[in-house]
């Protein structure tokens, strides 16, 4: 790793803020550690003395997990921290848990908040790399990039494509990373879904918006269908899960009126029968599991860059020359 | 022998007589005595020079947090009122969301008491509409007042119950007093903590839509039409409301209301970055907005400008944005705010400033000041409209420091600040 700075700045926080250049880069460089998930021996020794914490304030198994097999197949020395059982449910600030942490002398924390703006509160506050795995409604940078890195394997490009995004916009930070990411690449973007669960200004976000979800399937290239969390009926948003199915879900006899093809992404985890059918889940144009085997690659780009700056400060450090 | 004071050579700007002029202004025994272009040498008077300067009647907030009892290290009621007197503030008004709430004649005598004991601003309590703020039932309000209250509000706990709204509207013409109102339908914007639109949206934050302001200011002008009782509208920030407000007052509604000075300066874009000393009830909003109510100071629609000095400890806004609570100090930048961002970019001028930030909040709540009129109490402030000088939290006199203007380079200061004669603050 010769990098001389991690051309990603010290952290991750959302792909708002991240140039075309800085988005291409990290999917170029997933490209060859998708290979290194199908050796015999999956590791590579890049990250090998790295401390990195996986913070997570909320449950997630998915993130967490293909989090935790990229640090691993790099060499990178890990530690789970989540809810339960630890000091962040005995009323510690987010300050105080990371100065702790830091006091360890960590390298890199991967966190995920239930609060919009919490990785980057972390990051302005510690010096070590912060990686957003998800803060509350705002961003989630890798499954943004896993999902653009996903439609660019199947469709060889991105600038252009028409990709809708379906479902729960206001509460999802996988879609706001999906628009800022797709935007920024040169991708047409739209949201479908029920104006409760649409942001007020969406439009301003740079996005067209169908009311149906037939127009969405008419116009699109790609649908990335959202999972609706059941908790969004117990609160009013929508009047029944029958009615949501029935409305927006994504189903194959909806496809059938498609003029194209449509590429089917979903961040999962998925509720079947909800916002998408099983024989759409599991059919030919689905390419959800290609998501998650794309998201261990994504992650150790992203790890790989964001470390390569500070190992080049350290080892230049070591020199005694300024960095 | 008597207490002398005279204020010589200053600019005295005081609406209520309509002076704009130089003058001279004697105090005498916690009175003003004489205002003369040609004051007669008072041999026993104490002298300060004011050439130079301007001398206005004492500045009144009539919407401050002093959070105590209950949250001593956010601000005390001694400290509160030192920083009010730093700010130019004579006279203060503190809100009844403490812990426990002041409620009753006791919770009202601790705050008088206190007040005085701090001997810096004067202190005026308000006592809460409803038991505990809960909005259910009538709180003491007439024994609160019998010891103090200068009017009831259940600020930051908006009543929600039209009808127990309507109930003190009735009930507090009894006293004279005015109800206060934080206009939030909690319906539709309890969840939120931001303005809902293009920052909230981006930011991935909940919203609270201007229609949450604006339906409950609708309700309190039709409560107070309905009841002929005198509603004070805290802290106005929507186009419409501001509007509402507008055209009740055609109609001869009872109404008067607030400007903070955040609402006048700042929009939603203060937010960007999850700024937590940006974050406050209600939000800032649009630029849209905030040109209305500018246009409404300037028009009088909002006849009083109050700070809703809101003060937090460092480490409470130390937090993810959703987690920090709300609200920001203002008694030490409003008069510099004001001066620099609304008076010298020619919105209002000088009189307009004074008119808002002494004459009306006087007039509104009843309480003693407002004018240099001879005879009047000698609460006095004086500031260097010309001085420049940079915010810098760490030198206030309030506990807390949590407020969007650091680092702000401000044109106008406050120099003397005088309560019953007696100079409590001097630069």
């Amino acid at each position: 790793m010769t990098n001389t700075v991690s051309p990603l700045g010290k952290d991750l926080i959302g792909l708002e803020k991240l140039t075309a250049d800085q988005i291409l880069q990290i999917l170029d460089t997933a490209e060859p550690f998708k290979e290194i998930s199908e050796r015999r021996i999956k590791k590579v020794p890049v990250l090998r003395g790295k401390t990195i914490v996986n913070l997570f304030f909320e449950a997630s198994t998915r993130t967490r997990v293909s989090f935790e097999f990229a640090e691993k197949r790099l060499s990178a020395d890990t530690v789970n921290i989540s809810t339960s059982g630890s000091s962040l449910v005995k009323g510690e600030t987010l300050v105080d848990t990371a100065r702790n942490l830091e006091a360890m002398r960590i390298d890199m924390v991967v966190m995920r908040h239930g609060a919009s703006g919490a990785a980057r509160f972390l990051a302005e506050r510690i010096p070590s790399t912060v990686i957003n795995a998800g803060d509350g409604w705002h961003e989630h940078p890798t499954q943004g990039l896993l999902d653009l890195l996903t439609i660019r394997d199947h469709m060889g490009h991105l600038e252009g494509l028409k990709v809708c995004i379906v479902g729960d916009i206001l509460h999802s930070r996988v879609a706001r990373s999906n628009i800022y990411g797709l935007r920024t690449l040169g991708a047409e973007v739209a949201v479908c879904g029920p104006r409760t669960l649409l942001p007020s200004m969406v439009e301003e976000l740079g996005c067209q918006f169908f009311s149906r979800i037939e127009d969405a399937i008419q116009w699109a290239d790609v649908l990335n269908v959202l999972r609706l969390q059941l908790e969004r009926m117990q609160s009013g948003y929508v009047p029944s899960l029958r009615e949501y199915n029935r409305i927006w879900g994504v189903s194959s006899k909806k496809l059938q009126a498609a003029p194209r093809d449509l590429l089917i992404l979903h961040p999962g985890p998925m509720n079947r029968g909800v916002e998408i059918d099983s024989d759409v889940a599991d059919g030919s144009h689905s390419v959800i599991l290609n998501q998650v085997t794309n998201g261990v690659a994504v992650r150790m780009a992203v790890l790989y860059l964001l470390a390569g700056g500070q190992l080049e400060k350290a080892e230049a450090a070591k020199r005694g020359v300024e960095s | 022998m008597s207490d002398k004071l005279i204020l010589k050579g200053g600019r005295v700007v005081d609406p209520s007589q309509n002076i704009d002029d130089t003058r001279d202004v004697l105090l005498v025994d916690g009175r003003v005595a004489e205002l003369s272009s040609s004051l007669a040498t008072h041999e026993d008077a104490q002298l300060v020079d004011c050439s130079g300067l301007v001398v206005t009647p004492g500045l009144i907030d009539v919407h401050v947090h002093l959070r105590e009892p209950g949250g001593e290290h956010k601000e005390t009621i001694a400290t509160g009122a030192a920083a009010a007197a730093a700010g130019g503030f004579t006279s203060i008004c503190a809100m009844p969301n403490t812990d426990p709430p002041i409620e009753d004649p006791a919770g009202v005598g601790f705050v008088v008491a206190e007040g005085k004991k701090a001997g810096k601003a004067r202190v005026y309590p308000i006592g809460c509409i409803s038991v505990g703020r809960e909005g259910k039932r009538l709180a003491l309000v007439g024994e609160m007042v019998e010891a103090g209250a200068v009017a009831i509000t259940d600020d930051g706990s908006p009543v929600m119950d039209s009808g127990l709204m309507r109930l003190a509207l009735e009930y507090a013409q009894s006293f004279g007093i005015p109800v206060a109102d934080h206009p939030e339908d909690l319906t539709l914007s309890a969840k939120g903590h931001m303005n809902d639109g293009v920052m909230s949206s981006r930011l991935g934050l909940a919203g609270k839509p201007n229609a949450s302001e604006d339906i409950h200011i609708v309700r309190d002008l039709m409560l107070a039409e309905l009841t002929g009782g005198h509603i004070h509208l805290q802290h106005c920030s929507t186009r419409l409301g501001v509007e509402m407000i507008r055209q009740a007052k055609a109609r001869g509604v009872r109404v008067t209301a607030e400007a903070s000075p955040h609402h006048l300066v700042l929009t939603e874009e203060a937010v960007e970055g999850y700024r937590t000393e940006a974050k406050m009830n209600p939000p800032l909003r649009t630029q849209e907005d905030v040109d209305a109510v500018r246009a409404g100071l300037a028009d009088g629609t909002l006849d009083t400008i109050a700070t809703d000095h809101a003060p937090h400890h460092y480490d409470e806004k130390e937090a993810a944005f959703a987690d920090a609570p709300n609200g920001i100090v203002g008694l030490e930048t409003a008069l510099g705010i004001i001066l620099t961002h609304v008076v010298k970019e020619g919105l209002i001028d000088l009189a307009t400033m004074v008119d808002r930030m002494s004459c009306q909040p006087a007039r509104a709540f009843n309480l003693p000041g407002g004018t240099l009129a001879e005879g009047s109490p000698a609460d006095v402030t004086v500031f260097d409209a010309e001085k420049s000088w940079t915010v810098d939290p760490s030198r206030f006199l309030s506990k807390s420091r949590n407020t969007p203007f650091t680092g702000w380079s401000l044109t106008g200061q406050p120099c003397l600040t005088i309560v019953d004669g007696r100079v409590v603050w001097s630069v």
